[in-house]
Parts: structure tokens; sequence; C-alpha cells
């Protein structure tokens, strides 16, 4: 049996106290009906004799039990489009990050950095597969997009997941706040090595991310 | 065997029909309603033995399927599972249970069966085209099949069918299959609309006098409204199946973007209709099970006129929340915000239905029979697939648990605790009527006690393997470190799915041998207040000697005006009079 | 009806025709010979200027794989020992007798996965002969062929020691192989109406037997470099040689 598993983003904290307010009160929810359930299955089991009350309904309690429900329903709505918009708003996305580009294909994800001058798009980029290499504690910004069918990105520890689409860039962003390594999984079915695509995200300190990214960009020179 | 209504033509010289025109090419609702459930109950049966294959590979990753063997090479050499394999396995286990399975299992069969016994009339509007429907639905379950024994294997894009991958052969390393899936489907939307006409046009006109819209059992109002949705949703579903088809075979674009397709547009489309589709699968079984509550409970169903108004809110509601199947898709998300709330909203009228359930419980006098202990199971697990859908309208949490076991959590709490119970409940239910014979109670109730528990040691732990991020679709999930760890769930999981199988053996045993072995069946064994219940079991041809005239609402359980504690809508009580929903 | 059985004839006569690293023996085996003649053409591909280096692989989330490699892996697209080219497809494309059948060998030629990279590279299969692709490593690779002409077909060996067969129905030059786990994989299947091919061997070496007396078109195939073509001239029972040349530019 699993939990979630830890976290390891800025908001990470912000989706998972989601996650228990809503098993709070779904847990009542489910609570308050089984039990019901049960105790009218015990109290008004069938007896030689008995007869049920006869009722066709009652107003008030239709009232009550369609207000309660559309209350909270509503108000979750309004929270989770606060949190959401915090991660996905694509107009409120962090400025300052450390940017790079992935494109999924069948069955790997390709990453490119920036290369010396810290700018995507230009000739100096370097691609490496299946690993991405990010900074701690300072948010990374991920344009996303695939060649060839859907796949999709998703890192547990950080509680992040986007489609990758072909013909579509799409952009994502989190802060790592823990070093050490993560899973990328993909999560949208992209053929027979779907099981298989899987990544690597190292979260680095910012010094060592600096040394990692020179020695590939060193790499890349004295390979050509 | 006169009948009243004005299509006499088909039911003419019944009597000296051929045994083909009588059971195979019969125009008799109750027939063809009969048709309906031997196809799904089969499809039913093919769906679960994927499954079982899909948990084998899940519990025993790499490992030779007993019995695997005798699989082509191109599917398990060896007995192994192939990813592709595995692929078409999860793509046809779905493809097979929504469509062939459970919707003709609600829709094809009680609509049909129930729909003009329960309101007084002599057959469909449209006999032969409901025998049309049938046979064509037939058909399209022999194309669906088909696919398995084509080169490439069958569709493996998921049940979703989510372009490009389904567009494009190189890609998938499927084609004809997917062109069969394709086409299969086009075939079945056919039949359902033809289905779905038949069933409004009845119930509009050809309602017994007296059977006002408010005298009308939930059944057939949930029926009523499904066919509402089957009408409007299937042919945009045929639409885009159309354009995909094109898209395979032509070289049309219509989903690929090299050529300026958009991806996201088949799942726009696909979702405009399926989340419709998701009320289709749900609101015949939750008007059956009102029915059957009522029942069970000896007393009027707690806030009739709410759970119609629910049952058209949900309906309703249902066209405005295709978008929250793709929070994480890449459309825009603050469209996702005005889907989540859309979402959030269509949660009341589930739970004002459940609600009104627990309220008919409520001073009731309880009677556990079979139908009634399925429909109870119904009511308390679909409280959990209800409530567990909460966890995905909410944006943020859905980044988390979409596209993972929490969402194959829900969808079966929904379509196996909540749809498959309640056809459990219906089958039970309605078995003496359909065949003259009861089923045994003993064998019913072991199989209910056995599925109960088994089910739900399949489909429970999958929520924690959700929250661990178990993905779906992953043929072997050891491939990541972060699931190593799950492996013993999803072993445990398997074990509980073989067991879950192998508790349906008492059903299988109980259904055919009551066909021949079963006691007589009564008119009226449950005691119910429904026009069904007044004709012999099964009913004749034309269900109705006489016209019957209705006086009473369909749950007048305990009423003060008669000893019994039950009225037969059909049955004169002086005093009853002016009660229009009562 | 007559060449089913010539086929069955020489598929009873033919000798297992291996495709061995380098796959120098092809599919023109001594069945073929009996067939259709006696002469033969042999030959070399030069190589002229410095190679370029091949890209390197990382091999390191492929424990397995990397395992099987001493030095670190590369990509071996371009394969030159002391000035001579493996690797390349070498074909009869005309000179034949007209309306000849050809038998086709019973054996498949054989493309082995092991270490992440394809055994043999190139490799060349008849209309109709089987291509046995095995796996030797104990993980997932998928096989696409991605073919112009030909169907393709994308399929999966989730385990090592599974193995699939497969035909092409039609002459193509070349079959593109691919595995889609590991991106860096490539293979080419050289598909031709007749048992007269080779592929150049680690010293650039090929041969070609068992053709009738006559004048013929070669044509030569590299993935990176192209084609070259070349006339030989040849008689019963004698071996004409052939030299191709590529060059760094």
């Amino acid at each position: 049996m699993q939990w979630l598993p830890p976290q390891a983003s800025t908001y990470a904290g912000d989706i998972d106290f989601m996650f228990w307010v809503i098993l709070v009160i779904t847990g009542i929810a489910f609570v308050v009906v089984e039990a019901a359930l049960l105790v009218f299955l015990i109290r008004y089991r069938h007896r030689p004799g008995r007869r049920a009350h006869y009722t066709h309904g009652n107003t008030t309690a239709e009232v009550i039990w369609t207000a309660v429900p559309a209350v909270t329903m509503i108000a979750l709505g309004i929270w989770s489009g606060r949190v959401w918009a915090e991660i996905k708003d694509r107009d409120r996305m962090p400025t300052d990050a450390f940017e790079v580009a992935i494109e999924a294909k069948q069955f790997e994800w390709t990453v490119t950095y920036p290369g010396p001058d810290g700018v995507l798009g230009t000739s100096d980029d370097f691609a490496v597969r299946n690993q991405l290499h990010v900074p701690v504690n300072r948010p990374v910004k991920i344009h996303l997009t695939a060649e060839d069918v859907i796949h999709s990105f998703f890192v547990p520890e950080f509680r992040i997941k986007q489609d990758a689409v072909p013909g579509m860039t799409i952009p994502v962003w989190f802060e790592a706040t823990a070093m050490g390594q993560f899973e990328i999984g993909c999560a949208e079915l992209c053929g027979l090595g779907h099981y298989r695509m899987r990544g690597v995200v190292t979260v680095h300190a910012d010094d060592d991310l600096d040394l990692w990214l020179s020695a590939q960009t060193a790499d890349e020179e004295a390979g050509t | 065997m006169t009948t009243a209504a004005g299509h006499g033509q088909a039911d003419a010289g019944h009597h000296g029909l051929s045994f083909v025109r009588k059971y195979i090419f019969s125009t008799d609702h109750k027939i063809i309603g009969i048709q309906f459930l031997f196809m799904s109950l089969f499809f039913l049966l093919v769906g679960g033995l994927m499954a079982m294959m899909i948990r084998w590979q899940l519990g025993y990753p790499g490992q030779p399927l007993p019995g695997g063997g005798g699989l082509p090479e191109t599917m398990a050499p060896g007995g192994v599972i192939l990813p592709e394999f595995y692929n078409s396995l999860v793509t046809m286990h779905g493809t097979f249970m929504v469509f062939f399975a459970i919707m003709p299992l609600l829709v094809g069969v009680y609509a049909n069966y129930l729909i003009p016994l329960k309101i007084g009339a002599p057959d469909m509007a449209f006999p032969r085209i409901n025998m049309a429907s049938f046979w064509i639905a037939f058909v399209a379950g022999l194309i669906m099949l088909a696919g398995f024994f084509v080169a490439g294997g069958h569709a493996a894009a998921g049940w979703t069918s989510y372009a490009p991958l389904s567009a494009r052969p190189d890609l998938s390393g499927v084609h004809m299959g997917q062109v069969l899936w394709l086409v299969s489907l086009i075939v079945l939307g056919l039949s359902s609309i033809l289905g779905a006409l038949n069933y409004i046009t009845t119930i509009i006109n050809m309602r017994a006098p007296g059977m006002h819209w408010f005298r009308m059992p939930l059944s057939i109002w949930s029926l009523f409204i499904t066919a509402i949705l089957v009408l409007l949703a299937m042919p945009i579903l045929s639409g885009a199946l159309i354009m995909l088809l094109f898209d395979q075979t032509l070289g049309t674009s219509f989903f690929s973007p090299p050529e300026g397709g958009q991806p996201l547009l088949w799942q726009h489309l696909f979702w405009f209709f399926g989340h419709p589709e998701v009320y289709i699968l749900i609101l015949p079984a939750m008007g059956m099970v009102s029915d059957i509550i009522a029942n069970g409970s000896r007393k009027p169903i707690f806030g009739y006129h709410s759970m119609v108004y629910a049952i058209a809110a949900i309906a309703f509601l249902g066209w405005l929340v295709w978008g929250h199947h793709m929070f994480q898709s890449g459309m825009n998300p603050m469209l996702g915000t005005t889907f989540m709330i859309s979402t959030m909203v269509i949660a009341v009228p589930s739970a004002i239905k459940t609600f009104n359930w627990l309220g008919t419980l409520w001073r009731g006098n309880i009677r556990l029979h079979t139908p009634m202990l399925n429909a109870l199971a119904f009511v308390s697990m679909f409280v959990i697939g209800g409530l567990s859908g909460i966890f995905m309208a909410s944006t943020p949490v859905d980044i988390f648990i979409h596209d993972t076991y929490f969402i194959v959590a829900h969808i079966h709490y929904v379509l196996f605790g909540g749809s498959l119970f309640a056809i459990f409940a219906a089958i039970y239910f309605w078995y003496p009527k359909m065949f003259g014979r009861m089923m045994s109670e003993r064998l019913g109730k072991v199989h209910f006690a056995l599925t109960f528990v088994f089910y739900n040691l399949t489909f429970f732990p999958m929520h924690f393997l959700g929250m661990g991020g178990h993905m779906r679709r992953i043929y072997d999930p050891s491939e990541y470190e972060f699931m190593q760890g799950m492996q013993g769930t999803n072993t445990l999981i398997s074990i509980a799915a073989f067991l879950l199988l192998a508790s349906q053996a008492p059903f299988m045993w109980n259904f055919f041998w009551s066909l021949w072995k079963g006691a007589k069946a009564p008119d009226n064994p449950w005691e119910d207040n429904g026009l069904e219940w007044t004709v012999p079991s099964p009913p004749p041809h034309g269900n109705f000697a006489k016209t019957p005239t209705v006086y009473h609402g369909p749950y007048e359980f305990a009423s003060p005006l008669v000893t019994e504690d039950y009225l037969p809508q059909s049955r004169p009580v002086p005093g009853a009079g002016g009660r229009a929903a009562s | 009806m007559r060449s089913m059985f010539t086929a069955v004839l020489m598929a009873s006569m033919s000798v297992a025709c291996g495709g061995g690293e380098g796959g120098g023996g092809g599919g023109a085996d001594d069945a073929a010979t009996a067939a259709l003649g006696t002469a033969s053409v042999s030959g070399t591909v030069m190589f002229s200027g410095t190679p370029p280096s091949n890209p390197a692989i990382d091999m390191s989330e492929e424990q397995a794989c990397r395992d099987k490699h001493p030095g670190a892996p590369t990509d071996p697209q371009v394969v030159v020992n002391a000035g001579r080219l493996a690797n390349v497809f070498v074909r009869v494309t005309s000179g034949l007798p007209a309306g000849a059948t050809f038998p086709r060998p019973s054996a498949p030629a054989v493309i082995d996965q092991d270490g992440c990279l394809y055994h043999p590279r190139v490799v060349g299969v008849m209309v109709g002969q089987g291509l046995e692709i095995r796996n030797s490593d104990p993980l997932l690779h998928n096989i696409k062929a991605v073919p112009t002409v030909n169907r393709g077909f994308n399929i999966s060996q989730p385990q090592a020691g599974m193995s699939t067969t497969r035909t092409f129905t039609t002459p193509e030059i070349m079959v593109p192989l691919e595995c889609n786990v590991h991106g860096w994989m490539n293979a080419f299947v050289g598909v031709t109406e007749h048992p007269f091919f080779a592929v150049s061997g680690a010293d650039g070496s090929f041969s070609i037997a068992g053709l009738p007396a006559g004048t013929y078109q070669l044509e030569a195939w590299h993935e990176r470099f192209g084609t070259r073509t070349a006339t030989v001239t040849v008689a019963d029972g004698g071996t004409a040689a052939v030299e191709f040349t590529y060059s760094a530019n």
C-alpha cells in the first residue's frame, strides 16, 4: 500500500493539502452515507407484521441535501481554481526561470539546454536524451512538445503532469526543493514502448549544475 | 392475441411464425431484449477474460500466461504477453465493456424489455427498426471481434483511441485492427441511434391511459433521458470516428499536426460524446435501482420529483463537463477552471439521488432479496465512485492523479460497483418475468457476497496505487523504480481479480440452470406495482390482453388505501384519485 | 507451380546461411550457384581520406547493454578498417537473364539485437525470404520497419531470447529498421528480387557467387555515403574483381 510520494517541489504541498482536504470531506460524506445505509438496513429490516412508513418525501430534506453539497462543491471549485492558476496559468509563470525545451517522442525525452549563452533557440543549444538537469530552489520552465504522438510528462515527486502534444508547445514550470534524482514517467499511452519511456531529473545545487552544463558543452565540442 | 396499438401488422399471425421469425429475426421487444442479454453477457465474459490477462501481466510481469501457449506468436510467444498485445487487451477490455457489455446490457436489454411492459404498450413503436437495431449491434460485435485476427493486431491506442497514435499506423504498428475498431463503432452507433429513436417515440406516444409523465417509474424516466442522450451523443462519436477512419485510410489529417491537424480536436469530439456516454452508462442503472430499492424497502421512493429532476439535470450538465477529461491535455488552463466548476456542480444531482435512496430505506420494511442486495451494493459503491470523482474534478489534484490508477479505480467503482451491480440487480429482479422461472435465491446471495468482497479487494487498492503515482496502461511497472514497491499490491489485486471472475460461476450456473430447472415464476413474485407484473411470466406476444389503465404512481408501497403493502399501478382503488405523483 | 517446385528443391539443397557479424555472406548461397551459374564477382569497398568519427552513445540507463561494451559505445555508422569500408550493400542491378526465376534461400537472414545495437547493421534478404530478428538483451526492444513500398511493421521483444521472423514482398533498397526505445539503434535491410547481393565485411570485402556468365551492373549502397555503380563481365567458372571507392567528402 502506498500513500502520496515525497514532496520535492514548491507546489507539491499545495496539491497534497487539497488532496487531504477532499479526502476529509469525501471521507465524512462516505462515512455518513454508508453508516446511514447500514443503520437503516438493520433498524428497518423486514419483520412480520411491520409496515413501512408511507411518505413520498420531504421538501426541507431535499433543499438541505441539495444546498449542502452544492455549497461545498462550489467552494472546493473556487479554492481548486486558485491553486490551479498558480501552477498552470500561462500568464503567471515565473519569468526568471531556468529554461529548457523537451521534445517527447516514441519512446524518449529529448532535453534541449540553452548552451553557454544561456538562451534557448540559439545555435549553441545542445540536446541530451532522457536526462533533465535542473537547479534546486529556482523555477524551471520547460517548453514541452512532442514529435509524433501524445505523451505526458510526469514527475510524481514534483506533482507535475502535462501532456506533450505534437504541434503544440506547452509551457510547464516547477521549482524543485530537494536535490537528488527523480524519475520522469510517461503518463499517456504512446505505443508499445510506453511503459519504458522513462527519464530522470537530476536536481543540482547551482554550482553543480553549471559544472554539468559546461562538461556537456565541452563534450559536444570534442565530439565534432 | 389482439393488440391495442396500430401496428398489428408486425404481430399478425404470431403463432404461425417459424422458429426463425419468432426467436431469431423477431420483432417482439421481449425477444430482442433477451437477444441483447445473451449477446452482451457474452461480451461481458470476453471483456472479463481480457481483464484477467491484463491482471496476469501486472501481477506476474513477463511470466508466461497459464494456458497462454496457445496464443499466436504475435500476441504471446511462449505465453509471454507482448507489450503490443497488452495494449490491445487494455484497449479492447475497455471497448468491449463500455460499448458491447454495459451499454447494451442497460440500454439494449432493459430499455427494450421494460419500456413497453412498464408503460402498458404492446410493443415498440417501430418493431422492425428494433430488430434491425439488434442485428446491427450483432454485426458490430463480430467486426470488433474480427480485429483480433488481422495482421498488426487489434486496436491498441486505448478505448479512447487518442489521435495521432490511433491515426498513424506507422507509429502504432496497428492498421487493420484500428480500422475494424472504427468501423465496428460506426456500425454500433447506427444501432444505438435506431434504438434510441424507438425508445423515445414509444415512451412519448404509447403510454397506456393514465400513465402520466409523473406516473412513470424512474427506470422508464432514466431510460427515456438516456435515449435522448444516445440520440444526441452517438452521431458526434460517429462523426469523429469517420474523420479518424479517413485519417487512417485516405490520408486526410484531421488529427495529425504535420499536415495541419489537431490532436486535441479528437479529444474534444470524443469527450463531447464521451461524457454523456458516462451518464448513458449510469442513468439507467440509477433508474432500475430506484425501482428495486422502493420494492425492497416496501416504501414509496423518497422524493420522486427530485429524482426525475436530478436525472434531467445530470443529462443536461453532462454536456458541459467534457473538458474535465482534458485538464492536462494542453487545453487552455483557464478553460480547465470553467470545466472544473461545471463538474463540481454535476456532483450535486448525484448526491440528491443518493440521499433520496437513503430516504427510501428510512423507516422502510426492508426485504433483502438478491435484487435488493445488489441494488444496495450499487448505492454504496456508487458513493465511492462518485466521491472519488471529486478528487479528479479538482484541477490541481488532477494534475497528480490524472492517468494514474486512481482514475482506473474511479471508473471501475462507477462502472462495476455502479452499473454492473445494478445490472445484476436487474437481472435477478426481472429474470422471472423474462424467462418464467425463478433464479435460486441461495445461489444469488452466494454470488452477491463473493462478488462484493472480491470486487472491493480488486478495485479499492487501486486508489493506493494511484496515490503512489502508478500510471495507467503500463505493461511492466517494475521498469520504474518508484513503482517497484507496488508489485505486492499489484499481485494482490490480480489474485482478487481472478477470484472475482471465479465468483461469477454461481451466477452463470444459476442463470442457465434456472432457465430449465428454476421454480415456475408467478406473475408478480416480488409483489411489485409495475404493469409488467400484471401479465403472465413470461408475457405473451403483445404483452397485454387488454390495454391497462393506470391509476397510481409506480411506488405505492405501504399505501393506507389497501391492506396489502403494495398497490399495482393498474388496480383501481376508491379514493386514490388526484394524486398525480403518488 | 514450377517456381514453387524449384524453390522447394533448392531449399532442400541449400545450406543454412548465417548472418554473422559483418553479414558478408548475404543471401547468395550454394543453392543459387547450382541453379544459375558458376561465375562470381568479388571485390572490395575502399575508403579514402579520414573517416568521420561515430557519435558516442550514452548507454548509462541500460546497464545490461552498457556492460556488453568494453569501451565507450559508439554508433557504428561508418566502419573503416585500413582504408576499407564495411556495411556496404552491393547488389546486381541488371544483366541477369530475362525471365529467370530465382530460388529463394530457405534459411532466414538473421539480425540480432545485442548490446543495444543491431548485428549486423546491414543485411540483405530476397523477396519472401525470412528475416529473423532476435533479441539477446534482457530488456525491451521494439523493431520498427519503415519501408516506403513494403508494408511496415512495429513489434516488440520485451525479453531476451525472443525472436520473430518477417518477410518483405517487394524489392526495396533499403528498408530502415529502428528501435524507438533506444533511439540510436538503426539497421538497414536490402530487399532484392534475386539472391545476388552481398554486404561488405569488416575488411571491406564482398563476394557474389552463383551468377551465370554475363555482363552485370552492380550497385553499392552505404547509409552515409550513398551509391556507387560498376559494370563487370564474368565468364562461367570465373571470378571478376570489382572495386568501389568512397571518400570522406
